[in-house]
């Protein structure tokens, strides 16, 4: 059993092909000066079909977060960390959280997206630990995790 | 006085379950058949009587018309047949289809039957793999997440929103089991304590295994039938008080709000429909898939504040002998969870509690019952109201 692969429907490639290339793009609806998360072929406010990628800045909060301690198939070797992330520009993203101990994250902890080869083809976003909210402190750098 | 409801003129008159837990030697279909047969006995009836089936699909046997496919087991031809998917919630919105068939003059006695076998006629594996899919192909189970994992960040966010603690879940998983050691066909009948849940195997932190609901096979049925069918039912029909329904999202990264759910929708439709409060609930049967989901639900269904559903639940208020019994079978913590039917058994156990059949674990003055469910993560839920006595 492989880890899931997304097949990327037309609507969808945009977002894959700027992961490949290292960049986190989303949909932005004009009139409702708004990003959304997933990519959809209409606005889930508005329902305007006129919707345009564009770049961001891939920082984003921790909204929460688990620590997977009993992977869902062979493919995932646990312990992994799956969190919600709130990105800057508004939507909410699943991902992972990777190179991060622990004991280390609490919800509100800010991360920044990197990606990851899920296959020949596609890459995702997975995010960083960043630091703590401001309001908690000073905030660590962002290598400060260390590599593995 | 008239309700406005479609469900106001019926009322459940027969209900079975099949042997739970661990049982192999039956495949879900015929767990299914033979609750179909055993709920229409119970209700003194004959599948002559009855001229409607509502089931749901099996995880671990799927079929395409699966309803048609029991009906023709069971070399029965009724005159209405369909099969309905709604995750956790289905048995409720099976209810609420079954009335407002009958309603519409599609049928006048109705058996809604589910069945699965998660435990025996499947690997760990799959079972794991066929309920996460649940989560989004693209945006979620790329990811690695498992159910216990959608639920945990549940709680991770209820625990940071409002200071509830890993204990205050574990209260769930405690009650649940008090109830389900006075039950004999228990799937897990030992008594635990709150140190037991906390020293219990991690699973998706915060969650322990003890946190999270069986993998059983079992099935169970229920009997509805219209109100000129009710007078000389063989047992004490259970009547529909209120229904309700909520659907906030799909997918749990895509919810607005992670520590209140839609059952605040579903449950004051409900409490709208029949006229009731949470104070008049005599027997409350959640939603009992991982404790948080349970700690949600007390507190979106009114039974306290938002955000003390901790303390409600460590107060003892809904273990035996409490004023708020809680899933007096052991819900699907402890009695049995074979997948989508898991709400069946909060049914059924509502109706043996209303009736004055729940043997050793009899409540005593119970005239109502409130049970919920809920598919996805948290995501869409229903909200029955019943109740011993004529509303009519
Ligand atoms: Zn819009």
């Amino acid at each position: 059993m492989s880890r899931p692969i997304p097949r990327p429907s037309p609507t969808e490639q945009p977002f894959y092909e700027a992961c490949a290339r290292g960049e986190l793009k989303l949909q932005y609806c004009k009139p409702c000066t708004r990003f959304l998360f997933y990519p959809r072929t209409h606005c889930d406010r508005c329902h305007s079909p006129q919707l345009d990628w564009e770049q961001v800045s891939g920082k984003g909060t921790i909204a929460s977060y688990t620590v997977v301690r009993r992977a869902v198939s062979e493919a995932f070797t646990a312990p992994y960390i799956i969190a919600l992330i709130d990105l800057a520009e508004g939507p909410r993203m699943m991902s992972q959280v990777i190179n991060a101990e622990p004991d280390a994250l609490a919800v509100g902890h800010t991360v920044s997206v990197d990606f990851a080869a899920w296959s020949d083809e596609i890459k995702l976003p997975v995010f960083r630990l960043q630091g703590v909210p401001s309001e908690a402190g000073p905030s660590h750098h962002a290598d400060s995790e260390g590599k593995t | 006085m008239a309700k406005t409801g479609l469900h106001d003129d019926c009322a459940l008159i027969g209900m079975a379950e099949s042997d739970v837990g661990i049982v192999p030697d039956k495949t879900p279909r015929e767990l299914c058949v033979q609750v179909t047969l055993d709920a229409v006995r119970d209700a003194g009836l004959t599948l002559e009587d009855v001229d409607g089936l509502i089931t749901c699909n099996a995880f671990a046997e799927p079929i395409m018309y699966h309803a048609e496919a029991v009906a023709e087991y069971l070399g029965w031809q009724p005159k209405h047949c369909v099969t309905v998917n709604t995750g956790g919630g289905t048995t409720f919105m099976a209810i609420k289809m079954a009335a407002a068939a009958i309603a519409a003059g599609m049928a006048h006695t109705i058996v809604i039957a589910m069945a699965d076998s998660l435990r025996s006629h499947m690997t760990r594996e799959q079972a794991m793999v066929v309920q996460s899919s649940s989560g989004h192909p693209h945006y979620e189970q790329p990811y690695g997440p498992t159910v216990p994992a959608y639920y945990a960040l549940l709680a991770r966010a209820h625990m940071d929103r409002f200071g509830t603690t890993e204990e205050h879940f574990a209260y769930a998983a405690v009650s649940c089991r008090a109830w389900a050691s006075q039950h004999p066909k228990a799937q897990k009948r030992d008594p635990i304590s709150v140190e037991d849940v906390m020293g219990s195997r991690p699973i998706a932190d915060p969650l322990k295994v003890l946190d999270c609901s069986l993998v059983s096979d079992g099935g169970a049925a229920v009997v509805i039938t219209r109100g000129d069918r009710v007078s000389g039912s063989k047992q004490k029909p259970i009547y529909l008080l209120g229904y309700g329904e909520g659907h906030a999202y799909e997918h749990i990264s895509q919810a607005s709000d992670l520590t209140t759910s839609a059952a605040v929708m579903s449950g004051q439709a409900a409490y709208a429909d029949s006229g009731l409060t949470p104070n008049d609930m005599d027997l409350l049967q959640l939603y009992d898939c991982f404790t948080p989901a349970l700690l949600i639900q007390v507190e979106d269904l009114g039974f306290c504040a938002k955000g003390e559903g901790g303390d409600w639940l460590a107060s003892g208020i809904s273990q035996p002998g409490g004023h708020k019994p809680l899933n007096t079978h052991g819900g699907m913590l402890s009695y049995c969870h074979p997948g989508n039917p898991g709400a069946m058994f909060g049914l059924t156990e509502a109706m043996l509690q209303l009736r004055g059949q729940a043997g050793a674990r009899q409540l005593s003055g119970i005239n109502t019952a409130l049970c919920h469910a809920q598919g996805g993560i948290m995501s869409s839920h229903a909200t029955l109201i019943l109740g011993n006595e004529d509303p009519s």
